[in-house]
């Protein structure tokens, strides 16, 4: 067995930033702090530590954007690290990446790291793709003998053959991702770090960006640190994630479990159920909630879905009815489910009625999802109360195993399907 | 098994600890070919999508002397030397000039201009500065081409600059050239520096490398500053760039003061700015990020 062969490790990792204008005042704060270093004393603003919490109003101006991080990555590991936003993601991967030095703490390794920070900076519009491409590779840290080694894969890659020799100002903004995702795709450091590079280009070349990233941790056996919102990548790229709350590890564990426990603790905290007061002498609905697989308004593929609703009825409706129709973030409504009267009595008395609809099985694709809800009376009678865009909710596929991952906007439904394959 | 001793085998760590001077030369050396590809870049795209392309190299200056020529020498009378073209004075002036003021300038906004790549990637941050001197390096050297055809021209041709005479000192041009380049880039990775934070000093550069000129012996002697103005000569006398243009005139033309204490004075200055410059732009460079 033998010990782990530990790549990386970072060891009280902090990072204080400054709050508000800098500039004016500075000066100031500047010479305090001198003064302290000269008499050996420690830095005066470095002793105010408030945890980063963005919605709340902090005493201080300086806050830990990082709050004591350790972790380890063995060799040949995939990190994944998950995070709200302001959670700190970014300011480690700057730190990883040394853009940014941390205020305390540090980090070994035992290899080179690179990073793909929003790739494509330090792209020259009056250059060349081709020459970009050698600059671009520069800056990354590879030499002119490996990019030359390497040119013809990274044009083939980036599929910008026919432009390689024209300014890339003139280029699409996608064609010049896809150059600059081309040429960091070829770096060989033994860490990579990469941020969202996948929520980039059209969808052909995200399946390709992601299958060179599995090439490259998978099969070459890279340590790659990624960080994502995007929960699908997340699991089909790492084993382990590290999740992020506040500027403090909150979480390290496998990813499975990274995930549920990220899911659990970045609970929806407003209201995202559809309330609303009863209107006297008039039926309406006072109320629609979605209850989903998973906290926070996540919904697993396949898993039941639970949508209850609260309807004021003033007087007895005859022939009424209550349909509902689940919207995706276009606006087009992707199933329609109704109940009526006539097949269950409903609303026939005043008072406040409950109505419940499961669907067993959500056979809705991973999306973001909105509900339309119709209270209407008989066909051609009165509507009473018709609400939109209400009870936002999503649903993920991660929990699903299939060999190629989920992309977005695939589809809009998947049907249960049973397939006979036979050679004749 | 050895996994003991291999834990401690770390590459390198990054904290936030700063070493005074953090130089690492073996760093540079591996990101050489990045210095080039900026200096290719700085060289070659400036003049893109023109119709005279590297031409303006050439037209730049010869504008600029003639015009001085005209103004200070035919217009304002102030004399060059006994048989020396005063177009040619103001070339060898202009040349050192521009060569200094361009690298200064240039690496003035280094944190600035490079903000959105400083911001994404890590390289030594110095690679930078110093493409900017290099390529300004570059076209102090076609300047130089120029300077030594009109030189020609006028030794061989017009026997107008019968007096100009090079001399030994010429063999310090090398050590002028790099002191020129510290001078600029100290003073520039200092300012860029402290911009990051404080933005005055942009408006400072903008008309401080101006008035700066007129202080430099650019379009006159220093001789005959000293005699029309003498209460003020310590100004442009102790000011590192007169030395070093008052140099060059003297190593190329004949003219001029040349005295080592002098040099020797200027060298100095131009180190230290250079050494100031480095120390403040390293504890810059960690950061600026935050700051910017």
């Amino acid at each position: 067995m033998g010990k782990k062969d530990i790549i990386l490790k970072a060891e009280n990792i902090s990072k204080q930033y400054r709050l508000g204008l800098v500039g004016t005042g500075t000066i100031g704060a500047d010479l305090n702090r001198w003064w302290h270093s000269i008499r050996g004393k420690e830095d005066p603003y470095l002793k105010i530590g408030e945890s980063n919490d963005r919605s709340t109003k902090g005493e201080s101006n300086y806050v830990w954007a990082l709050n004591d991080i350790n972790f380890e990555v063995e060799r040949g590991e995939v990190l994944g690290i998950i995070g709200k936003n302001g959670a700190g993601k970014s300011t480690l991967l700057k730190i990883l990446s040394k853009v940014t030095s941390p205020t305390t703490g540090e980090i070994k390794t035992k290899g080179r790291i690179a990073s793909l920070l929003e790739v494509g900076t330090g792209f020259h519009g009056e250059m060349t793709g081709r020459e970009n491409i050698f600059l671009n590779g520069a800056i990354l840290g590879m030499t002119k003998k490996e990019i030359k080694s390497k040119i013809d894969e990274i044009i083939d890659f980036s599929g910008c053959e026919r432009y390689i020799d024209t300014p890339v100002k003139r280029y699409s903004s996608g064609m010049t991702v896809r150059l600059a995702f081309a040429v960091a795709a070829f770096l060989e450091p033994e860490i990579l770090v990469v941020d969202e590079v996948l929520a980039v280009g059209d969808a052909e070349f995200q399946k390709k960006a992601i299958g060179k990233m599995q090439d490259i941790s998978k099969g070459e056996g890279r340590t790659v640190l990624f960080v994502s919102h995007n929960m699908q990548s997340i699991s089909s790229l790492t084993n382990r994630c590290i999740v992020l709350e506040k500027g403090n590890k909150i979480f390290d564990g496998n990813t499975s479990d990274s995930i549920d426990f990220y899911l659990k603790n970045n609970k929806v905290t407003e209201e995202n159920d559809y309330k609303a007061e009863p209107i006297k002498d008039l039926p309406n609905i006072l109320g629609v909630s979605v209850k989903t697989s998973n906290v926070s308004k996540v919904h697993i593929f396949g898993e039941p879905l639970e949508i209850s609703f609260r309807l004021n009825v003033p007087f007895s409706l005859k022939g009424a009815s209550l349909s509902f129709q689940i919207v995706d973030k276009h606006e087009s409504p992707i199933l329609h489910m109704w109940t009526f009267d006539s097949e269950k009595e409903m609303c026939r008395k005043p008072g406040v009625w409950k109505l419940k609809c499961v669907i067993p099985k959500l056979r809705l694709y991973m999306g973001d999802y909105t509900l339309k809800v119709y209270f209407t009376g008989p066909p051609g009678g009165e509507k009473y109360d018709i609400i939109e865009g209400v009870c936002p909710f999503k649903v993920e596929m991660f929990k699903i195993y299939r060999e190629f991952e989920f992309r977005p906007n695939t589809c809009k439904y998947i049907e249960d399907s049973n397939w006979l394959i036979n050679q004749e | 098994m050895n996994s003991t001793t291999k834990q401690n085998d770390w590459l390198y760590t990054i904290s936030p600890r700063r070493k005074f001077i953090n130089l690492n030369f073996k760093e540079i050396w591996r990101y050489r070919d990045l210095l080039l590809l900026f200096v290719k870049r700085d060289v070659i795209t400036l003049y893109k999508q023109t119709v005279l392309g590297p031409l303006w190299y050439l037209i730049q200056p010869l504008f600029t002397t003639l015009t001085f020529t005209l103004i200070f020498n035919n217009l304002a009378n102030i004399p060059t030397g006994d048989g020396i073209p005063s177009f040619l004075f103001n070339l060898a002036g202009l040349s050192c000039w521009n060569y200094f003021s361009t690298s200064f300038t240039g690496t003035s906004s280094t944190f600035k201009s490079n903000q959105g790549v400083f911001g994404k990637v890590y390289f030594p941050r110095v690679i930078a500065p110093l493409s900017v001197v290099i390529s300004n390096l570059v076209k102090f050297g076609i300047r130089l081409l120029v300077f030594i055809g009109f030189y020609i021209y006028f030794v061989f041709f017009t026997g107008k600059a019968s007096l100009a005479s090079p001399n030994l000192t010429l063999l310090l041009l090398p050590v002028l050239i790099v002191l020129m380049a510290l001078l600029g880039l100290g003073f520039g990775m200092l300012i860029s520096s402290l911009t990051t934070k404080y933005r005055d000093l942009t408006y400072l550069v903008g008309f401080g490398v101006q008035l700066l000129m007129y202080g430099s012996a650019v379009m006159y002697p220093l001789s005959y500053f000293k005699e029309k103005l003498p209460e003020y000569s310590w100004l442009v006398e102790y000011n590192p760039m007169t030395v070093f243009i008052e140099l060059f005139r003297y190593m190329t033309l004949g003219v001029g003061r040349f005295s080592i204490s002098y040099f020797l004075y200027a060298a100095g200055i131009s180190i230290i700015c250079f050494l100031l410059g480095l120390i403040v732009f390293n504890r810059t460079e960690k950061n600026f990020i935050d700051t910017v």
